[in-house]
């Protein structure tokens, strides 16, 4: 019972504290929405992939996107709680590190989860076909990815001491992923020496799958990419609980 | 706690076999200057950090083996501030009751008796950040006592604090003890803090015990009054001859002498000290008790950066 409980606060105080700076939830929907119109409607005037227009073509890749921005540079606010001895408060409590780590997980999904819900309502207005059951199974694909990559975040912070340096290196990370994905173009068009590393980035089964599911196309069938999610989700979670009990308070 | 040591890498010996107990009931102090030891012994019993050799042991619970327990039973206030200063007081102690297991009814009434005790009752839905240096201050000490704990750790409870906070917190931890329910143990480098609040001390310096007692049996053991002159030229082994001269000691080009009776044999002293500029004799503090052990005083400068950095470092947060 207390272990709810205390999942419940690590989870309430993220929700509040991001739900506080209207600029966080602003800017975290920003980015995408500007590749989403800007990029897909600039660069859709003139091209089309798989007899859809080029802003379709992308509309899941943005939800990957956005979601693997969110998710990864959630990371640093254990760099924060570490900054300002929120940390400390929390460790002194008789929560399990596990706990912790769950409740940090839960908190991260949930910011996430909002920016996506309002990518996904924008959906029907870019043209883009979306059904109840579409919406359903995206949420479930897109919350899969989201405990693997939060978990990546959290990981990366634990170890980390400084905000700027957590930046640096989670920028390093996100981009190679997310080019490399598929978000914005099919990846067979890419160079073959870059096949190994496609296969390896999880947004390219991320946003395979939501391509799947929305537009019903996609390279990998929908279970093969599901469950290599749901694998790499799991192993995440693992690893992610072993550095929260190896890391120092100080 | 027994024979902790506590070497950091880069062997930094932070704590050097200390050994001590607090008894049920009672303020324990820990008074020694910056640097001593106190935070790391303090982060150790909270299982904050792990001692290099030694054992330690909270309300029978060994901080090594059952930090879980240990962790239960404890209640802690920082030296630096840490709470989240986005959310409320009253939040960021509903956080608090939630982590320790407290039920929703429960959590309410206890809430709104330790905010009425620290007298933030009508601050209690501001954001923390909106708070003064002395608030934030009361409501950790609230929060420290939400899950009622049986030893409560205050590190430096009065750092920074203006003179009236640093009454008021005075009076709340003198309030807390009243009913004997908790023990606690507190660190301070300020003499008139640990003389007022603590049943007993033990003087710390260089991660080492040097004296531990009552602070007025302290007081008392130095056996006599304090002589402070300023002089070039005295004539320190004939003063040190007299019998009714207990020590000498020099400090910022002041001779410090503890002498018996000194009404009476100030004159005297004053023949064997030369050219004397100036003369101050009064009772001896724990300062005195500090310097006649360690040979140097405790510096009460303002702490290394401390909570007003840390006031800096959370204005540039997010």
């Amino acid at each position: 019972m207390s272990v709810m409980l205390g999942l419940y606060a690590m989870w309430l105080r993220e929700v509040k504290v991001y739900l506080r700076e209207p600029s966080r939830v602003v800017s975290s929907v920003f980015m995408p929405l500007m590749w989403l119109i800007v990029f897909g409607k600039g660069l859709g005037s003139t091209i089309s992939i798989e007899n859809m227009s080029y802003d379709v073509f992308i509309y899941p890749g943005i939800i990957g996107m956005a979601t693997l921005f969110g998710s990864l540079f959630f990371g640093v606010y254990i760099i924060w709680d570490k900054k300002v001895d929120f940390l400390k408060e929390v460790l002194v409590s008789p929560l399990s590190r596990t706990t912790i780590f769950l409740g940090k997980v839960l908190g991260g999904i949930t910011d996430v989860l909002i920016q996506v819900t309002i990518l996904l309502m924008l959906g029907p207005m870019l043209g883009v076909p979306m059904t109840p059951a579409k919406m359903a199974m995206a949420y479930v694909v897109v919350i899969t990815l989201a405990v693997a990559i939060v978990s990546i975040g959290l990981i990366i912070g634990s170890v980390m001491e400084s905000p700027e340096g957590f930046g640096l290196i989670v920028t390093f990370v996100a981009y190679p992923l997310f080019f490399l994905s598929g978000a914005l173009f099919p990846i067979e068009n890419l160079p073959f020496w870059l096949e190994p590393f496609i296969y390896i980035d999880p947004l390219t089964y991320g946003v395979d799958a939501l391509r799947q599911i929305i537009l019903g196309t996609g390279r990998f069938p929908l279970t093969i990419s599901y469950s290599i999610l749901l694998g790499l989700a799991a192993l995440m979670v693992y690893i992610g609980t072993v550095a929260f009990d190896r890391m120092k308070a100080y | 706690m027994r024979d902790i040591r506590k070497v950091f890498n880069g062997g930094v010996t932070a704590v050097d076999k200390i050994s001590f107990e607090i008894r049920e009931g009672e303020v324990f102090g820990l008074l020694g200057p910056n640097g001593a030891g106190k935070t790391t012994t303090i982060n150790i019993l909270a299982t904050l950090l792990k001692p290099t050799s030694g054992q330690a042991s909270v309300n029978g619970f060994d901080c090594l083996k059952e930090p879980h327990r240990v962790r239960e039973n404890i209640g802690i206030v920082f030296q630096d501030p840490s709470s989240d200063d986005l959310l409320t007081g009253r939040e960021n102690l509903d956080l608090h009751g939630l982590m320790y297991g407290i039920s929703k009814a429960e959590r309410r009434k206890r809430i709104k008796s330790v905010l009425e005790l620290v007298e933030l009752s009508d601050r209690a839905d501001d954001r923390v950040k909106y708070y003064s240096g002395g608030m934030w201050r009361r409501l950790e000490l609230a929060r420290g006592l939400l899950h009622k704990p049986k030893v409560l750790f205050l590190d430096e409870p009065t750092l920074g604090l203006d003179p009236q906070s640093r009454e008021k917190v005075w009076q709340y931890i003198e309030g807390m003890v009243q009913n004997k329910e908790l023990s606690i143990l507190l660190t301070t480098h300020y003499m008139e803090e640990a003389e007022r609040l603590c049943s007993r001390i033990a003087i710390v310096d260089s991660g080492k015990i040097i004296v531990e007692g009552a602070p007025k049996e302290l007081i008392k053991g130095m056996g006599g009054d304090v002589v402070k002159l300023k002089t070039g030229d005295a004539d320190l082994a004939a003063l040190k001859s007299k019998d009714y001269i207990l020590s000498v000691e020099e400090s910022d080009g002041y001779l410090i002498l503890t002498a018996c009776d000194a009404k009476t044999t100030l004159p005297e002293i004053l023949k064997l000290a030369g050219r004397v500029e100036s003369v101050e004799m009064r009772s001896p503090t724990l300062n005195d008790v500090f310097l006649h052990y360690t040979g140097r005083e405790i510096r009460e400068g303002p702490a290394e950066g401390g909570f007003g950095k840390r006031m800096m470092t959370r204005a540039k947060r997010r």
